[in-house]
């Protein structure tokens, strides 16, 4: 029962940061149709700041919230940078500006900051641990289901009952349409990617208490997380990316208990075998997005 | 037929000059340079069969590198250091020892061998999903060479490969890889393909079979890939699989991609634009580490020059330098163009 209790509890925790990270990356893919590489470079923005601001006398949430707008901030310029000017053009070329513009970010961080780790500061709230029911379970996870799920309920009630919230499903569904409409293209796309910022933002903090450290190449799991999640639950469908991430955890940790040791190190190996096998049989994802036609 | 032969013509001409010129030289450090941009060569256009004619862009192709890399070092590998460069080798290979010659074509028909099977259900897919199952390929492919340790030696370096690639053996490989990428483009398969780039539905609708088509394209484009990947392994002789991963893809997407992904030129000219400005801003990069201008080491210039090129350039031509013309074409549509008719170039 014990262990029962401890592997749901770890699902959840892991899921929550899975989920967070496919929602963020969903929501400008809904919109856009186009893969943002660069996202795992906002986790690592967030890990600098942190890093930079470690000296400073601020109290850790204020250090925290900064970090998260710098998130926002760098997905804006995500947008201004590689995506806005080639967005009309082509499809791959954003595909690979975007991929461009996530090695800038890691090379600029070697080369201005330092290729070795860094150490992130963390509230001690972040290393303690709870205990009940048998089971000891770090603090840190039990506050990422609680922020997932706060996020996640905030998130739903932007988006169906703000007039910002419609617009946005709007150009998710017919972009062309929506445009004509009166829905203002740039603006609602911008705000796609300062959403995208924040939930990056946030969960890296998560992210961040699990590993202590930030490298320039840090984003690549994240990174990575986040298009599994979102390809298993459905590359279009904002609840689809929430319950591709929880499959994903549930699908990493099971594979943690169940693995023998020797095969545990190609775990990612038969994760991204899981994924592809997912794609061909529901090349859509698990839950399909809004019926429309494709990208024009 | 004209336009192509010349435009082969011309590119063969332009590796020929590269390796004249760079024997001539007579220099190591110009030699290797050379010889590395004739690597580059073959796999980028590797990389532009796939790409150029079906328009779906794959991160997956520097895993196929990686295969070739280790295929043909472990086929090669002399008896004697396989005891000390792979301890956990299977004893049914220790007693294979091919030719390198021989082995980098093996170990070409290994990596399509390996895109073969592994690659038929995923060329269903277009757009993002496309583009995320090649990246999802490419570390699975990192995954298995950084744990199979009884192949790879694991994370750690592999050594003690034959060193038999020189100016004149990349050189040639360099001028085949031309030949096959622009015999494939001109093929029926490719016409088809590059049908289907254009128009999907269009193509399907009349009667082109799309998966088979892409598969196609694939598995030439992972055969060179092999290829190439086991003439850099017998180059640089010992490697890791770090190599194989995400900076080597971006370097050599870059070339393709400066250059014009739809056009075997524009692949071929992106690798010598990109080559070259490396090469310069490495020199750049070790000079300043040498002078100690700055109190630490300066690593990533290069990465971030060529990264704020490729956006700019793509924000200015989406499309590559050369984005549908061939050099060949666009040479003889100028000189054939009469003063009086300017409109109609190309």
């Amino acid at each position: 029962m014990a262990a029962f209790l401890q592997f749901v509890i770890d699902v959840l925790s892991l899921g929550s940061a899975y989920a967070l990270m496919a929602l963020g990356l969903v929501i400008v893919y809904g919109i856009l149709r186009l893969v943002n590489f660069a996202y795992g470079e906002l986790i690592m923005v967030v890990g600098y700041t942190l890093f930079l601001l470690k000296g400073s006398p601020l109290p850790w949430l204020v250090m925290a919230v900064a970090a998260v707008i710098m998130a926002i901030f760098t997905g804006i310029l995500t947008d201004y940078v590689a995506f806005r000017p080639v967005r009309e053009k082509s499809v791959t070329a954003v595909l690979i500006t975007s991929f461009a513009f996530s090695t800038l970010l890691q090379n600029a961080a070697l080369l201005f900051i330092s290729p070795r780790p860094r150490n992130v500061p963390l509230p001690d709230v972040f290393s303690e641990t709870l205990q009940f029911a048998g089971v000891i379970v770090p603090v840190r996870n039990l506050l990422t289901i609680v922020l997932a799920l706060a996020l996640l309920v905030v998130f739903a009630l932007v988006m169906r009952r703000t007039i910002l919230g419609i617009a946005m499903r709007a150009a998710a569904t017919h972009f062309t349409m929506a445009r004509m409409l009166g829905v203002p293209a740039n603006l609602i796309i911008s705000t796609a990617f300062a959403i995208s910022g924040l939930l990056a933002g946030v969960v890296a903090l998560v992210w961040f208490g699990r590993i202590g450290t930030v490298v320039p190449g840090i984003g690549l799991e994240p990174l990575l997380v986040a298009f599994i999640a979102t390809v298993i639950g459905g590359m279009r469908s904002l609840q689809g990316a929430v319950v591709g991430g929880y499959i994903l955890a549930f699908i990493d940790m099971g594979l943690n208990f169940t693995l023998p040791q020797d095969l545990l190190k190609f775990r990612d190996a038969f994760t991204f075998t899981a994924v592809i096998v997912i794609l061909l049989w529901r090349p859509e994802g698990l839950i399909k997005g809004p019926a429309t036609g494709r990208r024009v | 037929m004209k336009k192509n032969l010349f435009t082969l013509t011309l590119l063969v001409a332009l590796v020929v000059v590269l390796v004249g010129v760079a024997d001539l030289a007579g220099d190591r450090l110009i030699e290797r340079i050379a010889t590395n941009l004739c690597i580059s060569l073959v796999l980028v256009l590797g990389l532009q069969v796939f790409m150029g004619n079906s328009g779906i862009l794959s991160f997956s192709h520097i895993g196929f590198m990686g295969v070739g890399a280790y295929a043909s070092g472990v086929l090669s590998l002399p008896a004697q250091m396989k005891g000390m460069a792979l301890p956990e080798l299977y004893p049914m290979l220790e007693g294979v020892q091919l030719s390198p010659y021989v082995s980098i074509f093996v170990a070409g028909l290994v990596a399509a061998g390996v895109a073969a099977t592994v690659a038929y259900p995923l060329m269903r897919l277009s757009d993002a999903a496309a583009v995320i199952t090649s990246f999802a390929l490419l570390v699975v492919l990192h995954t298995i060479m950084v744990n199979w340790s009884a192949v790879t030696n694991g994370p750690r370096t592999f050594f003690g490969v034959p060193k038999v690639t020189n100016l004149y053996l990349a050189g040639a490989f360099a001028i085949g890889a031309i030949a096959l990428a622009l015999g494939f483009k001109e093929s029926r398969t490719g016409l088809l393909l590059r049908a289907v780039r254009d128009d999907e539905a269009a193509a399907e609708a009349s009667g082109a079979h799309v998966s088979l088509l892409r598969w196609r394209g694939f598995v030439l484009s992972a055969l060179m890939a092999g290829l190439g990947g086991a003439l850099w392994g017998h180059f640089i002789t010992s490697f890791s699989p770090k190599a194989f991963y995400l900076k080597e893809t971006f370097v050599i997407l870059g070339m393709l991609v400066i250059g014009g992904p739809s056009t075997v030129s524009g692949a071929v000219l992106g690798a010598f634009i990109v080559t070259f400005a490396f090469e310069g801003l490495r020199a750049l990069e070790s000079t300043i580490n040498l002078a100690q201008v700055f109190p630490r080491p300066v690593v990533g210039l290069t990465e971030v020059t060529l990264a704020c090129g490729m956006i700019v350039l793509l924000i200015l031509r989406p499309g590559g330098i050369l984005a549908t013309t061939e050099l060949g074409a666009l040479l003889l549509a100028r000189r054939s163009r009469r003063p009086d008719d300017r409109q109609s170039g190309p």
